[in-house]
């Protein structure tokens, strides 16, 4: 199934590998801090309210 | 604006104002350099020109959180906000203070120092033309830089942090005017954009710098 | 009913809300279509071999890294002009995708120039110019960072985005004129007839377009977060003065 990468696999392979952490590191971050501040919110609200 | 203009020099000048030091920190890059490089003779004046012109503008970095955190510190900002100049002017006034400061002493001092870089005979007067034209541009966004950071607790880095990116056009054209001129190549382009800069940074920055001071002393 | 109801927060938290999962789907499959195309279904280039398959990272992650600036720029042109929150949150959301694109841009092209060159890094001016606009935008984050006061944040980070973007301008003149360089002209334009093949253009699009949706979901995400943290900030100030 992969394909053949002649001499410069490694190359290829690594330039993949490097953006696709980093994508994955920016998306959760992003995803955490988005968690972690609704529940800041929700405890807020209802501290609030109750 | 004269007169905060004298003040900010005699107070700049007066002992435990910071005069001086810049220049010191500049001599002792300068020394500092060949002992990274190596002493030959053939390296050192090929980098001769860029040295000067980085340990400049490191210089003049130092002196930079100097410009509007005393006046902070003690309100006299405030008063210099209500005062009737404009708070452009303000800006202006203490950016040419700390030209004079620091900017005009470097470019005075360049040259000889030169001297222990080995720096060619062609490049002399290149060096003091170009840091002359160029300095006041890294006054004015320094200047621009300070007020940014002026409410800011222990800003320095971060002060660096901002102005160094800012400093980047006026070095290119800086040490690239000198590089052309040593070698005897036309030296026009990147002196004309040299002070192009210089020019421009104090037709525009004033008034950055005052909207951002105005920010600040909200 | 003009457009800037839009940016109200309560209204923004609602119409970003049914949106948010379509734009990360449509970002996760355009990203997936067009990489997994890109990957394995594309021939070699004659000259480059396999390497030409770093394009589609590479070219894509550029061109957001500069259209994320760009946003940023026009987010905080409408705060200083028509004081929305919103769009100052959103120039600060834009802020570290951004920063991630230029790194991605930045490594790839890197991993690329050393089969390609036979270096990591040149002092080309493209190179260089990507480089400034990392130190670019570490400063506008850190100012982001040092400064508690959300307003006062914004209004000064505006201005710096202003100056900046001025600034970054001129250095990308600069170092053009400072050194000619390695790297190829606009390889994505249309009236040149020294394109890119068709064979890896149609997935370089989709892969851009994936790119760019997934900017947009990173952004609104973030934005969301910043409402919400502003929000608790706003609670909890009114919590310690009861």
């Amino acid at each position: 199934m992969i394909p053949d990468l002649g001499k410069y696999a490694a190359e290829v392979g690594l330039a993949y590998a490097v953006s696709l952490v980093l994508l994955a590191a920016i998306v959760g971050l992003s995803w955490r801090q988005s968690v972690i501040q609704r529940a800041a919110l929700d405890a807020a609200e209802a501290r609030k309210n109750g | 604006m004269i007169a905060l203009l004298l003040r900010d020099l005699r107070l700049a000048t007066r002992a435990g104002g910071g005069f001086g030091l810049g220049l010191v920190f500049f001599l002792i890059v300068v020394v500092l350099v060949p002992f990274g490089v190596g002493p030959e003779t053939a390296v050192l004046s090929k980098i001769a020109s860029g040295i000067l012109w980085v340990a400049a503008l490191l210089a003049a970095l130092l002196s930079l959180d100097r410009i509007f955190a005393l006046d902070h510190e003690d309100g006299a900002l405030t008063l210099l906000a209500t005062a009737p100049i404009p708070l452009e002017m303000v800006g202006v006034a203490k950016a040419i203070a700390h030209w004079l400061t620091t900017g005009l002493p470097l470019s005075i001092a360049a040259p000889i120092l030169g001297v222990l870089l080995q720096l060619q005979s062609s490049a002399y007067v290149f060096v003091a033309m170009t840091l002359l034209l160029g300095t006041p541009a890294l006054s004015m966004i320094g200047t621009f830089g300070a007020a940014l950071t002026v409410g800011i607790r222990r800003g320095g880095l971060l002060l660096s942090l901002l102005v160094l990116p800012l400093y980047v056009p006026t070095l290119i054209f800086g040490a690239e005017a000198v590089r052309r001129g040593a070698q005897g190549l036309d030296a026009t382009t990147p002196l004309l954009m040299l002070g192009g800069i210089t020019a421009g940074s104090f037709a525009l920055l004033p008034f950055a710098t005052a909207a951002v001071l105005r920010i600040n002393l909200r | 009913m003009s457009l800037w109801e839009y940016a109200n927060p309560k209204r923004f938290m609602s119409w970003t809300a049914p949106v948010l999962p379509w734009a990360f789907g449509l970002a996760g499959l355009c990203l997936v279509t067009g990489l997994i195309w890109g990957f394995f279904f594309t021939p070699d280039d004659y000259r480059q071999g396999s390497t030409v398959k770093i394009i589609y990272l590479h070219v894509p992650s550029a061109l957001m890294a500069i259209n994320a600036w760009i946003m940023m720029l026009v987010a905080s042109l409408i705060w200083l002009v028509r004081r929305h929150h919103v769009s100052a949150l959103a120039a600060k959301a834009a802020a570290p995708v951004g920063i991630t694109m230029t790194l991605i841009a930045l490594m790839t092209g890197a991993i690329w120039g050393q089969p390609m060159w036979g270096t990591y890094w040149a002092w080309d001016p493209r190179l260089t110019s990507f480089l400034i606009l990392f130190l670019f935008y570490l400063g506008y984050m850190a100012l982001w960072a040092a400064i508690d006061d959300p307003d006062t944040a914004a209004d000064l980070t505006s201005v710096l985005c202003m100056v900046g973007s001025v600034f970054a301008l001129l250095s990308r003149y600069a170092v053009n004129f400072w050194n000619q360089g390695l790297h190829q002209g606009a390889s994505l334009s249309l009236d040149k007839e020294e394109n890119v093949a068709d064979v890896f253009f149609q997935p370089l699009l989709l892969s851009i377009a994936g790119f760019v949706l997934l900017f947009f979901a990173l952004v609104l995400l973030r934005t969301r977060t910043e409402i919400r943290s502003r929000r608790v900030r706003a609670l909890q100030m009114r919590e310690s003065r009861s």
